[in-house]
């Protein structure tokens, strides 16, 4: 079973209607408020992403049902440039150094699962889910 | 388990609630400690206060709570760095351990052996700055009377340093020649460091052959600290100058070499920057001064004189080594 919607990031404010969105369904799927806050911190983090170096792109949520536990998947998908050197971007300290904020390396924290796939001049997909537990 | 920790916070809470007391501010604090080592995260501590308050004063106001859930929001970042800084310290450790083997590693692969050589006598100290050593003495000697040194040095520190010098006892490995003069040895080795490391490092190097027969020392320089030579009889410092290229830096460098004759007691001190390059707060410590150690020394065995060298220069600088330090002594005895 699974239930999406989506929100179009073209300007800073798309990442807020992105975050609403994903606290919405967290609230609904009965994530507590510090899960609330991770997943929307998450979903800030891949929004700001898209935003700065996609310059557009579409944050999606579903919900899932996998045996019986609930959660929530967030995707993340640019037609931007791609990440030439995942390893550097999944590196602790490469990105919180800059002041940038928690990068990718914080969302896989946040998360349960993380997924990232990206090709050059093609773009970016990432996914991050989080179970109820 | 959480339901154990959180049901513990709450307690200490109320006890403090009731009586705000040191006491129970201390044992809040303790109880912090354990929240640490078990990896609770600050967003999960404001989660907890915030559950514990509602239990114990369920009639406060609506903005009270809210103020609570902002305050996660603010927290969530706090908890990643947290994360973040036990991850990279985890890492850390695990270079460190990485290092201290390959400092050991260096160790056993660069060991080399002191020629005991009738009418010499001969002092060593090499101390690196960090794990690995950059600095390399090789000494090779005969049955016949003949002992080399070279005293190498590679500009640049730590692990590209000592990967870097492991191709220099290679070379020196299978020229194995005690009788070799400097010149050949200097161009040997020079090929063999031109053809194998990369543009950016360079390794000076000086060579130095004595010949126990005649008690003279040949010697060469690849852009090394000069070495000094004592006179016992006149007290009289001289540096030993001989000009070459800098290990890898032209296939066709040549190589000068002088030959000196040492007589009862006369040194000869081969260095590296580390040595001449010591510095205080004032600047860098004058050639005069390492001088003056070695002659307040001259009269001592080889080694006392190096060791004495290093103690005081080591004392100069506050025990603050800043590059590899590597000093050998020719005593003709």
């Amino acid at each position: 079973m699974s239930n999406q919607s989506s929100v179009e990031i073209l300007t800073e404010w798309d990442i807020v209607a992105a975050r609403q969105l994903g606290r919405n369904v967290a609230k609904e799927l009965g994530f507590g408020t510090v899960d609330q806050a991770r997943i929307t911190t998450a979903i800030s983090e891949l929004a700001r992403n898209i935003y700065l170096y996609a310059g557009q792109g579409r944050i999606e949520i579903q919900r899932l049902t996998e045996n019986g536990v609930k959660g929530i998947l967030i995707i993340a998908a640019d037609n931007g440039p791609g990440i030439p050197d995942i390893r550097k971007v999944m590196e602790d300290g490469f990105s919180t150094s800059g002041g940038l904020g928690a990068g990718l390396p914080g969302v896989k924290r946040l998360m349960d699962e993380f997924r990232i796939e990206t090709i050059l001049g093609e773009g970016t997909d990432i996914r991050a889910t989080k179970w109820l537990r | 388990m959480v339901q154990k920790i959180e049901s513990q916070y709450k307690e200490i809470l109320n006890q403090y609630m009731q009586r705000q007391s040191e006491q129970n501010l201390y044992v809040g604090q303790n109880f912090s400690r354990q929240l640490i080592s078990e990896n609770t995260s600050p967003e999960e501590v404001i989660s907890m206060h915030k559950a514990a308050m509602q239990e114990l004063y369920s009639d406060m106001p609506e903005e009270v709570w809210h103020s609570f859930d902002f305050l996660i929001e603010m927290m969530i970042n706090y908890g990643l760095a947290l994360q973040e800084r036990q991850s990279l310290l985890k890492r850390q450790e695990e270079l460190k351990v990485e290092m201290d083997l390959a400092a050991h590693v260096q160790e056993t692969l660069l060991k080399t052996k002191l020629p005991a050589l009738e009418g010499l006598d001969i002092g060593l100290l090499s101390v690196p700055a960090r794990k690995m050593n950059g600095d390399y003495i090789y000494f090779i000697s005969d049955q016949a009377g003949h002992a080399g040194v070279a005293v190498a040095d590679v500009i640049g520190k730590g692990l590209p340093a000592a990967l870097c010098m492991s191709m220099v006892k290679f070379g020196m490995d299978s020229l194995n020649d005690s009788t070799a003069l400097p010149k050949q040895v200097l161009e040997t080795i020079n090929r063999i460091v031109e053809k194998s490391i990369d543009d950016s490092m360079f390794v000076s190097m000086f060579y130095g052959r004595y010949k126990a027969s005649d008690a003279t020392l040949t010697y060469g320089s690849a852009g090394h600290e000069p070495a000094i030579l004592y006179r016992a009889k006149t007290r009289e410092f001289f540096e030993l100058p001989a000009k070459g290229l800098l290990l890898g830096v032209s296939p066709l460098a040549t190589y000068e070499e002088h030959t000196i004759s040492l007589e009862k007691n006369d040194l000869v001190v081969m260095m590296t920057d580390g040595v001449t390059e010591c510095r205080t707060d004032e600047g860098f410590i004058e050639r005069d001064v390492i001088f003056d150690l070695i002659e307040s020394k001259k009269d001592e065995p080889a080694q006392v004189i190096v060791q004495h060298v290093y103690d005081e220069l080591d004392r100069m600088q506050n025990a603050e080594l800043r590059d590899d330090f590597t000093l050998v002594i020719y005593k003709k005895i």
